[in-house]
Formats: C-alpha cells, sequence, structure tokens
C-alpha cells in the first residue's frame, strides 16, 4: 500500500484592535483598527491568497486528481475577505469547486472556546459549519480545532458533535516512541479517529524555510526518510506562502514544484483527510490527558494562558458568555467572536519579547468593560 | 524687578506638577510686576547649532495665545537650552532610558508613548547635562547681567547653573525645592543628587519650600539654616472650563481615578490594594489609574492578579485637556502618595467638583481642608473614605461645594505675591 501525505492549509486573519481608551468605554463601540485589518489582507491577498490559488489551481488543472489539499478558514478571515479582498474569496471558492480540496470544520472564531465552555464551542463549530456551506456550498466533516489544541475531553465533546475524524498535533510528549505517520483514536470515544500532524515536516516549512533554504529535493529526501507509518500530515498556516515568506525566499516556487517532485521520487500519494478514514486502520489511543496544540517547542497553552494577565484577560471574557447567549444582535455577537480570537492572548504573553503585553492587556480590558456594559443592558 | 529663571519644563511639554507650577507662577509674578526671563532645557533634536536660542514668547505652542495673557508674555522672555534632561528621573534611570530608546530604536507603544527623545547631540549621562547645562545657563546669566535682579532655580538639575549664574554675576539666588531626595528615592537616596541639592541649597540666599513637610525635610536631613528657609505654598490656575463642559462618562457606575507618575514616591500599591478592598463590597465601582511609570507593569501584573481587570483601567501617560477630561469623568480622586512635597493634583481635581481623598503626608494636606486625609499606608482607611464617598451624596456634595470655594482661592496671584517678597528679601540680604 503507497502511503499518503495530506496537506492542511490554515487561513485565518484576525481583527486587529484599535486603540481604545478608557474614554471610550460606555460610549464608542467599534473596536478594530479598520486601517490596519484592510491593509493586512489586502496585502495577504497580494502575496499570498492570489497567487498561491493560481499554483494549487494549476497543479490541478495539470495532475487531476492526484493532487489534493485540504483548507481551514476561520470566519473572521471569510469576512475580512468578503469586506475587503473578495476576489481573494472567489478564487478559493473556485478551488473548492474542483472536488480537489477538502474544506475542515473549526470553530468560528478561531478562539478556544473548547477549554472553556463546552456551549459556547458547540455553538462556534455550528456556526462555522453554517458558514462554509453557504460560503463553499460542502459540509465539512473532518475538525481541526484552532492551533490543533486537542486533549481527552475536547476530542470526546467533537465526537459527540457528530464527528468522525480530527486532525491535532502529534505531539512528542504524548507520543513518547510512536510515530505520528498513523490514524489513532480518541481514548474516551474511539468513534472519533486522529490524525496527528508531523510537526517536524511542516516546521521544516513554516519555521525554518529561509532559515535552512529547505528545496524540494531535500523536502522529497526528507520524506523518503519516513520507514514506517502510512500516512503524514503536513500542516502550516496558508500565509507562510508569500506573506510570511515573501516570494523572493523561494517558497512559491517551492510549493509550485514540489507536488512533481512528490511524484517522481517518492511513493507517496497526495490524499485528502477524510479518504484516510476508509483507507486506513486505527493503530493504537491517543492519550492526551492534559490539553495539547501546536504552539511552539512546549506545544501545550502556554502561548494563551498562564500568565495572570491572560488568565484575567480570559476568564473576563468567558464570564460573558451566558449574557451574549440571550443577544441575537448581529455587532454584539460578531464583536463577540472577534474578542475570542487566539491572538488576542497570544499578544498578552510574556514568553516572546513582542511589543507590550501590558498595553495590549490595557486596551484589551477596556474593550471588554465596554463590551460587558454592551449586554448587560438588554 | 526681574528674575532670571532656571526650571525644566514648560507647558506645553510636560511630565509633572513643576511644568505646571512654573507656568502658574511665572503668571503671578507677571500679575505682581515682575519679569520673569525663563530658561528650559529642551531636546527635540532640532535645536540650532549654537546650542541657545532666545524664543520670543509667541514662537511658544501653548495654547493660552488669547488677548488676556498678552500682558503676561510681555512680561515674560522664554529661552531653550539643547539638553537631554528629563525631568522626574534620577541618574540611574536616566542611563536606563538612554539604553532603551537607543535599543529599540524610538520604540513606540500606543499607550506610553516616551514623553522625551534623545537627539543624539548630547551626553548620555545625566550629570553631565547638569554641568553642561550649567555651563550655558551661566554664560548666558553673564549675557544678559544688567537685565535681571535676581535669580530662581527650581530643583537639582537646575542648582547648578544657579549656582554658576550667582558666582558669574554676583546676583542674589533663590532656590525652590520642589522635591527632596528623599520623596523620589525614599532612604535609597542617591548621594550626588544629595549633595547638589545641598550645595544648592547651601550657596542660596534663600530656601523656598512648597510645603512646611519639605521645609523639615531641608532643615533636617541636610542640616540648612532654618532662618532661610521659607515655606510657599503652590496654588493652581481656576479653569475656564466647568465640569458641565465636558464628556460625561460612558459608565454608568462610580469612577474612582489616581492620577500621577506611578512611581514608589505617589504610592500606587496603595490605591490597587484599596480598589480590591471596595470591589468585594461593591463590584460596581470603575477604577482607573491615569499616568505612567516604573511601576506601571506592576500595577498591570498585580490587577490583573486579583482578577479585576474588568473594573480597573489604565489610561497611560495624560495631558492637557484629557486631564481635565479624566477629572469631570471621576466621582473620586485618590491621592495616596508616601511622600508628596506638594501634590498640585488634588487641587487640580477639586477645580472640577471631585472630591478628594488625599495622604498625610502631602504638602497639600497642609493647605486644603475640604478633603478627606489618611495615612497612605492605611489601606483599610483609604478604602473606606472612597467608599463613603462613592456612597453617601451628602458628603460628596459638601466636599464637592466647599472644595471648590476653596481651591478658587489659592490663586497662583497670591503665592507669586510671596515669592516676590521673598525676592525682595533676598536683594536685602545681599545689598
Amino acid at each position: 500500500m503507497s502511503k499518503s501525505i495530506c496537506f492542511y492549509f490554515q487561513v485565518h486573519q484576525p481583527y486587529n484592535l484599535r486603540t481604545y481608551r478608557f474614554f471610550d468605554v460606555g460610549k464608542r463601540h467599534f473596536y478594530n483598527d479598520e486601517y490596519r485589518n484592510r491593509t493586512e489582507m489586502l496585502r495577504k491577498a497580494d502575496q499570498c491568497y492570489l497567487p498561491m490559488n493560481e499554483i494549487l489551481m494549476d497543479q490541478i488543472k495539470r495532475y487531476g486528481d492526484k493532487v489534493k489539499y485540504a483548507f481551514s478558514f476561520s470566519g473572521q478571515a471569510i469576512e475580512q475577505m468578503q469586506q475587503y479582498a473578495p476576489d481573494a474569496l472567489e478564487s478559493f471558492q473556485e478551488l473548492v469547486k474542483t472536488g480537489n480540496v477538502e474544506i475542515l470544520a473549526g470553530t468560528y472564531a478561531h478562539s478556544l472556546a473548547a477549554l472553556f465552555n463546552k456551549d459556547v464551542f458547540k455553538k462556534q463549530v455550528t456556526e462555522h459549519k453554517k458558514l462554509m456551506k453557504e460560503v463553499f456550498g460542502v459540509t465539512p466533516k473532518t475538525f481541526i480545532n484552532t492551533e490543533l489544541l486537542y486533549s481527552n475531553e475536547i476530542g470526546a465533546d467533537v465526537a459527540e458533535m457528530g464527528f468522525n475524524l480530527m486532525v491535532t498535533e502529534g505531539a512528542k510528549h504524548v507520543l513518547g516512541w510512536k510515530s505520528p505517520n498513523y490514524m489513532y483514536a480518541n481514548n474516551i470515544n474511539p468513534k472519533l479517529r486522529l490524525l496527528l500532524r508531523n510537526y517536524r515536516l511542516s516546521d521544516d516549512i513554516s519555521l525554518r524555510f529561509a532559515s535552512d533554504c529547505l528545496t524540494t529535493d531535500n523536502y522529497v529526501e526528507r520524506l523518503n526518510e519516513i520507514k514506517d507509518g502510512e500516512v503524514v500530515n503536513v500542516c502550516v498556516d496558508y500565509d507562510n506562502f508569500g506573506y510570511r515568506y515573501d516570494d523572493s525566499t523561494g517558497i512559491l516556487n517551492f510549493m509550485r514544484y514540489l507536488p512533481e517532485a512528490i511524484f517522481n521520487n517518492t511513493d507517496f500519494e497526495f490524499a485528502k483527510p477524510i479518504e484516510m478514514l476508509d483507507k486506513l486502520q486505527t493503530m493504537s489511543m491517543f492519550d492526551a490527558p492534559i490539553p495539547l496544540s501546536c504552539m511552539d517547542e512546549e506545544r501545550d497553552l502556554s502561548a494563551w494562558m498562564g500568565n495572570v494577565l491572560q488568565d484575567d484577560a480570559l476568564e473576563t471574557l468567558y464570564s460573558f458568555a451566558n449574557k451574549v447567549k440571550r443577544n441575537k444582535e448581529e455587532d454584539v455577537i460578531r464583536d463577540w467572536n472577534a474578542l475570542q480570537d487566539a491572538n488576542h492572548f497570544y499578544s498578552l504573553c510574556t514568553k516572546y519579547s513582542n511589543v507590550s503585553p501590558y498595553d495590549y492587556y490595557i486596551n484589551y480590558m477596556n474593550i471588554l468593560t465596554d463590551f460587558n456594559e454592551r449586554v448587560s443592558n438588554k | 524687578m526681574k528674575v532670571l529663571m532656571f526650571g525644566w519644563e514648560f507647558p506645553p511639554h510636560i511630565t509633572g506638577g513643576l511644568g505646571t507650577a512654573c507656568f502658574g507662577m511665572t503668571k503671578g509674578l507677571a500679575k505682581n510686576g515682575v519679569d520673569v526671563l525663563f530658561v528650559v532645557p529642551k531636546a527635540h533634536g532640532d535645536e540650532d547649532e549654537t546650542n541657545v536660542r532666545l524664543l520670543n514668547a509667541s514662537d511658544v505652542t501653548v495654547n493660552i495665545d488669547n488677548e488676556k495673557d498678552r500682558s503676561y508674555w510681555d512680561r515674560v522672555q522664554y529661552m531653550e537650552i539643547g539638553s537631554n534632561i528629563i525631568p522626574y528621573v534620577g541618574p540611574e534611570r536616566f542611563e536606563q532610558i538612554v539604553e532603551e530608546q537607543r535599543a529599540t530604536n524610538h520604540f513606540q507603544s500606543p499607550v506610553f508613548l516616551p514623553r522625551y527623545e534623545f537627539s543624539g547631540k548630547y551626553g548620555a549621562n545625566l550629570m553631565e547635562e547638569v554641568a553642561r547645562y550649567a555651563l550655558i545657563g551661566s554664560s548666558l546669566a553673564l549675557e544678559h547681567k544688567d537685565e535681571f535682579d535676581v535669580i530662581h532655580a527650581h530643583d537639582w538639575l537646575t542648582y547648578s547653573a544657579g549656582i554658576a549664574a550667582k558666582e558669574t554675576t554676583g546676583k542674589p539666588l533663590v532656590v525652590h525645592m520642589h522635591a527632596t531626595e528623599f520623596d523620589r528615592s525614599g532612604e535609597n537616596v542617591n548621594s550626588l543628587v544629595y549633595s547638589i541639592e545641598r550645595r544648592g541649597m547651601e550657596a542660596a540666599d534663600i530656601v523656598i519650600t512648597v510645603s512646611d513637610l519639605t521645609r523639615k525635610i531641608v532643615v533636617e536631613r541636610y542640616g540648612i539654616n532654618p532662618d532661610k528657609v521659607i515655606t510657599v505654598h503652590n496654588a493652581v490656575e481656576p479653569n475656564d472650563k466647568k465640569r458641565s463642559e465636558y464628556e460625561t462618562c460612558g459608565l454608568k457606575n462610580k469612577v474612582v481615578t489616581f492620577l500621577g507618575r506611578i512611581t514608589y514616591q505617589k504610592g500606587p500599591e496603595y490605591f490597587v490594594e484599596a480598589a480590591h478592598k471596595i470591589l468585594q463590597y461593591d463590584p460596581t465601582i470603575h477604577f482607573v489609574m491615569a499616568g505612567t511609570g516604573d511601576l506601571l507593569p506592576k500595577m498591570i501584573r498585580r490587577v490583573a492578579q486579583l482578577k479585576m481587570g474588568k473594573n480597573f483601567h489604565f489610561t497611560g501617560f495624560l495631558k492637557g485637556n484629557d486631564v481635565d477630561q479624566m477629572f469631570a469623568m471621576s466621582d473620586v480622586f485618590v491621592m495616596p502618595s508616601i511622600s508628596e512635597p506638594f501634590g498640585i493634583v488634588p487641587l487640580e481635581a477639586m477645580r472640577l467638583d471631585v472630591p478628594c481623598v488625599i495622604s498625610k503626608q502631602s504638602g497639600v494636606s497642609e493647605v486644603v481642608q475640604n478633603a478627606l486625609k489618611v495615612d497612605f499606608w492605611d489601606i483599610n482607611g483609604l478604602a473606606d473614605c472612597i467608599y463613603g464617598l462613592c456612597h453617601y451624596p451628602k458628603l460628596s456634595e459638601l466636599f464637592k461645594q466647599e472644595g471648590k470655594k476653596e481651591v478658587d482661592n489659592l490663586k497662583w496671584e497670591f503665592a507669586s505675591k510671596k515669592i516676590k517678597a521673598v525676592y525682595e528679601k533676598a536683594i536685602e540680604i545681599t545689598r
């Protein structure tokens, strides 16, 4: 049996928050830095979405059923494409129409709701499903959580929502000696199968592309080093291609010629994740009692949680859940989603030497105060 | 009579009370018929090569350029000296800031905008800057020798300039203690700063202190002859706009405000801890900490740790109209300073009908009657006062009315009259 390779591209664009002063609380309810959002979206569309979609489209035309990809979109990314870059969204729709692309299910808001509030989590998955149906005309069957967030409980919740397949991180500290290149199952509800991200081959692209001067030859070589296993899951942010690494690094050409190199020099076949359900047998249980993710070397939650700023912000945010539940206003729901974006909590992290998390906290909490006023008055 | 005044900041480039005080003081002096030649260090990177610039007052972008102030500007000449001197910063912190700014290449964050930028032309050592200021100051004094009768220097950064000017011209020197090193650093005084302060006061003919509290420190800790130390309390200018003319607060709940530099001296910790206590009884009250300083990150961490981010807000540095806007949105103002030589901010709050809680360890508590006073360390007392002002409208109404009346009588015109008398005395002594 030939081995499979699945490519997962994550498309997300957070809403950037504007400087929101205490003076604005209770008065001005717009939180977004429109200019920055628009600029970033246009840049991403020009440098990544449009050229990459064209490349993938050419491949599909050329190789037909031999190339397959999987995409996951956040609600914010879709909303902002609709608003600022409809041509990019159109080109995604074209890709999906070919049938060579699988659309994945996820949380609408790129949120951490799975960890905090089961109701909110479920609601977001439903909303996301609905959006995918609306935009792409398909009902997603494979689930991928925000930044591959997973634990036994989260898996069980996902199974309860009717999914049979989920993608998560092949974290070394959970797998131990086991290989990520097989299909596993959730150990509370084994009905849910798991595909695990091969972090080495994924990070080769997303973290080390430029520093390693990666070429298709290198990459194929690394693929061929995999002797055991049945499926390799390469899961990267889509904006790596052309946006984070610009065209001059050669990353677009890398992706353009990668299928050819794989066909010619390996016995791997491209596959959609959902095809694995029929093709593969479950190898073993995957036991993750403690939540894991694909973030950083630690593969844990420490990018979003753990310091006092993050914990206070998250706790405050999810304390609004019940108030928002009763609210039907469109802009309240949109803001509620946007405020849950995991990127906010990433910006509050003190692990990295990024711009001041303290500034971010002040701003974010001012917005939450205003948001609380809005939902409390209803 | 004309006075040569060495300051270190002047509106609109201000970071704290001193600039405001100097502005009010010169205005008051003008009303009392005293002309002022004002010299300040400036670091905006666009100074001309000679480092000395005589500015016509109309070049200064203060938005008080109306008819009423014409007579004031006729009496005030304003000069700037290219320098990196930063107000309210000790030598250690100064070096740190220089390093940080170099490292981050003018890093700009939205809330904590750096107030001063370095042009790179000047020294990175505060003491060098002080010496340079003194050098330029004295040559400037010599140049204008015949134009003034007395020298007036504000705070230690300018004392060397004051002494140098006195030595070159033989004119009497008055030094003004707005804060002592003990106020700024507690017991960990910087001995260099201390010695400059002491030398300045010893060389001076008269020392003005902003409160009896400061006078006591000057006499006890610096060993200055009490006969030449005179207290002149600060004042505040009545403002033109009424509270009702500002935007009201978007929150329907009570807002309790702390406004000042977030440093050891101002006691921000006590405000945070008191807020925590109050929130356990009344979770609807909101707290605002306005200002910036080296303790800000620590305060933010503490607020998050106590899980009160929802009710506790930070605004970053505020100036000009934003300060008054903040007061107009406040129901209570709190100044829990550990050591405050004077502390003009409560007066500014009272001007806009905000009842105040101030620490007994502040100079302003000597002159203000209509405010609640507590020991800075007494968190329970502080919490109690704030809670009371939020919940007992009769009490806060009383403070609003009486406080406003009181503060309207604390005018710079009157304080400057006393300063003028000090000048006259200094001239008489040296004659």
